[in-house]
């Protein structure tokens, strides 16, 4: 089952290759992981999209509770939460036909055209991986240079917070 | 007080109590030995080799509680201890480990002796740190200690590059420090551990399962009064023994692959299992799928993931093993009333029955040197008292079947990685803990040679080790794995062109003794213990085709074991 794994650890250098490290030597798989700094600079806050059993993701987050740089951690599929993805994609937008019918592909998904070349499209789509998909599939026909996505960013919804 | 970054390290050291430090120098740790020089507060024990260094400090630490100390260098520095490190790392063994960097304008440069020592070492430490900054030092050296030594401990790695060393700062060392992002918790939940004693008194066939974390806890005493207070059978892990005295007569032996028959059925049959400070680890489970099918665990560990990561446990209790016994004990000891007696009697019953097939009985000879018997006479002369490390194979199993450990910490051996090496360098580490203490480093002709080098050390700083040499020529469990599972195709584990060890004692400038004569063992051990002031080697000539019984092959349940060569799997329905 798929989860989605938030957590706040040390800003230090190292912190990154520490939770990289945990999951290649006890065999865990990673889907995506996404790390940046937060409000407070001391503090980076990472997303990790996992699967497994209940017994891999419990000794999952036991493990990642159990390297010292990590200060708090929470299994955000276990409560209610928004992940949201963003995705950038360059493709060929030679004629006309070819950039009326994106632009429409674009407004019903609700993205945004960044970067236009004489032969090229960039678009900007951000939502859930589900819309994240559907636009892919609807990108079906059209001739893809480059996909480049970001991996779930997480958050609680509500009363349920991160904090340090 | 304004220090240079190496003086800075130094009284660190001392401000910490530190008495002993293993290490070798070279390039980039020579500001901080040129601190050393200057002060006589931190003995220096300089080695032959780093792995040595690491396994000194760790025999000190497993003896004494108080965490290892090493100093080493960069690169070749580095790489050599990272055995030593691993090895501390999976038997939870508190460490400090000073490395020296290149310096820091020249750290991915593949600079001479360079390696990324924080990467290297990353996955066999609890923690590492590379210091970049001189006024981090104290601060740093000070979560070193308190990292490696509270929770599960483990060793800790401080990186410190060169120009570091050199640079000044104002020195303070910090009493304690706080950490937001580690914060071991140390108490057992209250309504757990209630839990926990409700399942003990219910039991029918219960048993207590315990590891190195109950020696680890320093657990021994309410451990072997819960145990007593109850009547109930326990048995220990290789890690564990002697936190309950080996002659406690509810001591069942040590469980597991070559565990005793008795433990092994005990664990199989019974109904509840308290495991204290033990990790399941698949030398004592077998088979996960046969194990012990009808337990109910209660599980005691200060580490949350050893909790449910092999076995399904019904009552978790993350805590110090200690405290949470200790809690235990007040509860459970007016309660006595509720135990089910006349099921522990029968429990006891099926026990002796098991106990009485004498697993641990092997075929005397007057012709060849049997291995059992040397670890008896040792245990008989020595009253099992003496403080024994070993290294790694069949001499290590027959020390812990054969040594009965009545104390805590005397039984000092590489249990999780498995080590060949570890048992001399070790021993060095405690007898400077315990100069005038007994001891013995039980090895054997393949691991001995693996940091032979340091029988220098041992003349260098008067260290009078008895060293118990079990020489059958053979890489002796290699040897009895390709008997069973390789149709004695004995690949590469005849050790060929062994040294004289007498005379290879004796150019270290030690005493060195052969024997080869069943009748000699007695006089010859009590001989090298009556040397007090001299490391004395002695060379046990062995039965070659001696095997260790009893024997759970990797892969098969408790139930199915194997006490005799001629034996079949011993099965529990075949003795009722």
């Amino acid at each position: 089952m798929k989860r989605v794994i938030s957590l706040l650890l040390e800003h230090e250098p190292g912190a990154l290759a520490r939770v990289a490290g945990l999951f290649t030597a006890r065999g865990y798989n990673i889907e995506s992981l996404t790390v940046a700094p937060t409000e407070d600079p001391s503090l980076a806050r990472m997303t990790i999209v996992t699967r497994g059993t209940d017994a891999i993701i419990e000794q999952i987050t036991k493990q990642l509770n159990k390297l010292v740089d990590v200060v708090k951690l929470r299994d955000l599929t276990e409560g209610r939460y928004l992940g949201r993805e963003l995705m950038l994609v360059k493709v060929v937008a030679n004629t006309a036909d070819q950039r009326n019918d994106m632009q429409r592909l674009v407004d019903i998904f609700r993205g945004r055209v960044i970067d236009v070349t004489d032969s090229t499209y960039t678009l900007e789509m951000t939502g859930n991986s589900e819309k994240v998909d559907a636009f892919l599939e609807a990108l079906a026909q059209v001739e893809l240079i480059e996909v480049v996505r970001s991996g779930i960013l997480g958050i609680g919804r509500g009363k349920q917070t991160l904090k340090a | 007080m304004i220090l240079t970054g190496a003086d800075i390290v130094v009284n660190c050291l001392k401000d910490e109590g530190v008495e002993y430090i293993f290490g070798y120098p070279g390039g980039a740790a020579l500001h901080i030995y040129d601190a050393i020089y200057n002060q006589d507060a931190v003995k220096h024990i300089l080695v032959r080799h780093e792995q040595g260094a690491a396994h000194a400090a760790d025999g000190y630490a497993r003896a004494t509680g108080k965490p290892g100390v090493v100093l080493v260098t960069s690169g070749p520095g580095v790489t050599n201890t990272v055995t030593g490190l691993a090895t501390a790392h999976m038997d939870s063994i508190p460490m400090v480990v000073i490395t020296g960097q290149v310096p820091s304008g020249l750290i991915g440069d593949d600079a001479f002796q360079e390696v990324d020592t924080v990467g290297v070492t990353r996955p066999c430490v609890k923690h590492n740190f590379l210091i970049k900054d001189v006024n981090k030092i104290a601060e740093t050296m000070k979560k070193a200690f308190y990292i490696a030594s509270s929770g599960r401990p483990g060793p800790v790695v401080v990186d410190i590059p060169k120009d570091i060393t050199a640079q000044k700062a104002e020195y303070h060392y910090p009493e304690a420090v706080r950490m937001r992002s580690y914060q071991p918790r140390t108490k057992g939940h209250v309504k757990m551990i209630k839990k926990g004693a409700d399942l003990l008194l219910a039991a029918k066939r219960p048993i207590i399962y315990t590891g190195g974390g109950a020696v680890l806890a320093d657990a021994e005493e309410s451990l072997t009064k819960l145990v007593d207070i109850l009547g109930y059978p326990s048995t220990s892990t290789l890690m564990g023994l002697g936190a309950i005295p080996a002659t406690n007569p509810n001591f069942l032996g040590m469980l597991g692959m070559h565990g005793t028959y008795e433990s092994n059925m005990a664990m199989h049959q019974c109904d509840v299992m308290l495991a204290v400070g033990a990790r399941f680890d698949d030398r004592v489970t077998g088979d996960l799928s046969k194990f012990s099918p009808d337990a109910r665990i209660i599980h005691i560990d200060i580490d949350p993931s050893s909790i449910g990561k092999n076995v399904r446990v019904e009552v978790p209790i993350v805590g110090d093993c200690k405290s949470v016994l200790e809690e235990m004990v007040r509860m459970l000891d007016g309660r006595t009333g509720e135990i089910d007696r006349p099921a522990i009697d029968q429990w006891w019953q099926s026990i002796k029955k098991w106990k009485s097939v004498d697993s641990l009985a092997y075929d005397m000879s007057d012709t060849v040197i049997k291995p059992q018997y040397v670890l008896q006479k040792l245990f008989e002369i020595t009253r099992g008292e003496a403080y024994v490390t070993s290294d790694v194979g069949q001499h290590q199993m027959w020390a812990a079947q054969y040594y009965g450990f009545e104390k805590p910490r005397r039984w000092i051996n590489s249990g999780g990685l498995g080590t060949m090496g570890f048992g001399l360098p070790a021993a060095m580490g405690v007898q400077l803990a315990f100069p005038d203490e007994l001891v013995v480093c039980v090895t054997g002709d393949a691991s001995i040679q693996m940091c032979l080098q340091e029988l220098s050390t041992c003349l260098q700083y008067n260290l009078p080790v008895k060293i118990v040499n079990l020489n059958n020529q053979y890489m002796g469990m290699v040897r009895q794995w390709q008997e069973f599972f390789y149709d004695r195709r004995y690949s590469h584990s005849y050790m060929d062109a062994l040294p004289d060890f007498v005379k290879l004692s004796e150019s270290y400038g030690h005493v060195g003794l052969r024997i080869e004569d069943p009748k000699d063992v007695e006089d010859a051990i009590k001989e090298a213990v009556n040397m007090k002031d001299r490391l004395v080697f002695l060379d046990v000539i062995t039965d070659p085709t001696e095997n260790v019984y009893p024997m759970i092959a990797a892969g098969k349940g408790h139930n199915e074991i194997q006490l005799k060569p001629s034996d079949d799997i011993l099965e529990e329905r075949e003795l009722a």
